[in-house]
């Protein structure tokens, strides 16, 4: 709750007193003002790397938060969720049922499974107002997540055996109140969930216990909640201050700013702007080599690049394992390059992860592993970059949304 | 975690359940890692996939295509052991159909893993397995070290 503002405070003290009343849930009151995510412009929230919320069992490293509200749609019945997830590298916004205590209603009877490198997520799709800072998105659909509390107990085998991770729906799996998907594209499954039952997200439950799975037309799939505002839906920017010890840092605060080119404080300015290609992914070149099928993802809590062949770096092994481990910090210099032949050099460091996480910081810009299985295209699985978080310290870093116009023309790509 | 559980009307899965072993009866493999090159086929009929098979020298390459749009390579020693698969897709395919007995000494490593979120590497003795890419373009493999047919390197599995 530490980082929920004085402003809910009241409002929860008014939802309190109008529960005694016998009004479910969380009220917002009357006014209708929306309140902003403090100290920011009206399209902007404040984005917190602090270890993830408390009861997660420990610090999750490099992973940064943002406070979002849901409202019960087109009413003043709100709720503020902190320690939300903001992750460039998925689309739609997830909540725990744990953390939600608002009467939200189902989206026809579709419960979803959604799919992540390392976990699922299972739940129904509820429709809700998404407010950040002074955007709204109205009546969008959203996941609520978790087992057995959200209604829905029976996961598919089909789900479960996508994933050896099992699912994320509490809070200590999770390690954080929801996840805000805000990377390139708008849907989460996008045209193979339209045709076909196949991908495996979405299922039909009319009975708690009876699913089924099936087709979503794409306005119905959970959208990237920036894609759904009714101004500035045309991307986001992520703003995380340089840090400046190897060794890392305590906490860092930040800002996320919703449009790209629409308002004074998300213009381009002077960053490069890499398109990407249909999958969401560019190419890094490193000690003479290209490595397609490289992204940008916030969510992901290190650079994670390679293989320990191709490094020179060691795995910290034990529960540090997928790591790196280097006796000495140790820099790196690549260069990133979009579909269209942009580039930039792009150096990092990469810190021995062991020590990192000997003492209590939660923020690195050094924190490394490898990654040896990228998607490349439909037919090639190889090595490649994943730019996480560490990459976004010191950067503006510009995420624009698939087939929304922007000053440097369509997303999606990515500016820095 | 998550335990098994089941979906759908008991009915209904019975009989499903009952329709598929007779399919995979003729073989009595279910696992493509670890399995015979009957389980390629076995992986083939339960995902509805289209196969294209080429052969090198030192092994065989069982490449499926699933209704899904996900690409799956079964690699398939000279003596007919599936010793490695990879995979790609907008989605992730059945990992407990392709790992087989295997899945569950992966879930059991995963549950020993520290606070990284991001792409997977699970080093296990009798397994390697590997996932990663992002929502909408996931990519992996899974191979067995110790099966793996002299001459073949790990990087071959892709």
């Amino acid at each position: 709750m530490r980082l929920m503002l004085s402003g809910f405070i009241a409002l929860a003290l008014l939802g309190t007193l109008m529960f005694a009343f016998g009004c479910g849930g969380v009220s917002s009151g009357g006014s209708g003002t929306v309140p902003t995510g403090g100290g920011g412009a009206q399209n902007s929230v404040p984005l917190s790397v602090d270890g993830g919320p408390a009861g997660i069992g420990g610090i999750y490293p490099d992973a940064a938060f943002a406070n979002v509200t849901v409202c019960v749609p087109g009413t003043n019945n709100c709720q503020a969720i902190d320690h939300v997830l903001v992750d460039t590298g998925s689309y739609g916004l997830r909540i725990l049922k744990s953390a939600l205590t608002l009467p939200l209603a189902q989206e026809s009877h579709l419960v979803e499974c959604a799919q992540f490198v390392s976990f699922f997520t299972w739940g129904p799709v509820m429709m809700a107002d998404v407010k950040m800072g002074g955007e709204v998105a109205s009546n969008v659909p959203l996941q609520v997540i978790g087992d057995t509390d959200t209604g829905f107990p029976n996961i598919p085998a089909a789900c479960q055996n996508s994933s050896p991770g099992g699912a994320a729906d509490t809070l200590q799996t999770l390690g954080a109140n929801g996840l805000l998907g805000v990377g390139s594209f708008i849907q989460d499954c996008g045209p193979a969930c339209a045709t076909s039952t196949a991908p495996g997200f979405y299922y039909s439950c009319p009975t708690a216990t009876t699913c089924a799975g099936t087709t979503v037309p794409l306005a119905q799939q959970v959208p990237n909640p920036v894609a759904m505002f009714a101004t500035d839906n045309n991307g986001v920017v992520i703003q995380l201050p340089a840090i400046a010890s190897d060794s890392g840092q305590a906490t860092a605060a930040g800002t996320m700013v919703f449009g790209i080119g629409t308002q004074s404080n998300n213009a381009l300015g002077s960053a490069t702007v890499f398109q990407v290609d249909q999958f969401g992914d560019f190419t890094t070149m490193y000690n003479g080599q290209s490595y397609p099928g490289s992204f940008l993802d916030s969510g992901s809590n290190g650079i994670f690049f390679l293989t320990t062949a191709l490094t020179g770096m060691p795995d910290c092994g034990g529960g540090n394992t997928g790591f790196y481990c280097p006796a000495a910090t140790t820099s790196f210099a690549t260069t990133t390059q979009g579909t269209t032949g942009t580039s930039e050099p792009v150096a990092f460091k990469a810190a021995n992860v062991n020590l990192l996480f000997s003492g209590n910081n939660t923020a690195f810009n050094d924190l490394t592993g490898d990654n040896p299985s990228c998607f490349v295209n439909t037919t090639t699985t190889a090595p490649c970059f994943d730019w996480g978080l560490p990459f976004f310290f010191g950067r503006n870093v510009f995420t624009a949304i698939a087939g929304r116009n922007t000053p440097a023309g369509p997303g999606p790509y990515w500016a820095y | 975690m998550v335990g098994p559980k089941e979906t759908s009307p008991r009915s209904f899965q019975l009989y499903r359940t009952v329709i598929l072993l007779i399919l995979a009866l003729p073989t009595f493999a279910w696992a493509a890692l670890g399995g015979d090159e009957g389980s390629v086929q076995a992986d083939q009929a339960r995902m509805g996939a289209s196969v294209r098979i080429t052969r090198t020298a030192t092994h065989a390459v069982h490449e499926l295509q699933t209704p899904g749009g996900q690409v799956i390579r079964e690699y398939v020693s000279p003596s007919g052991t599936v010793f490695g698969v990879a995979w790609q897709g907008a989605s992730k395919p059945d990992l407990k159909q392709l790992l087989g007995n295997h899945f569950e000494e992966v879930q059991q490593a995963m549950q020993r893993r520290g606070v990284r979120r991001g792409p997977l590497v699970i080093n296990e003795p009798g397994v390697v397995f590997e996932m990663g890419g992002h929502m909408r373009a996931f990519a992996g493999r899974a191979y067995l070290p110790q099966l793996m047919p002299s001459g073949v390197q790990a990087d071959a599995i892709r």
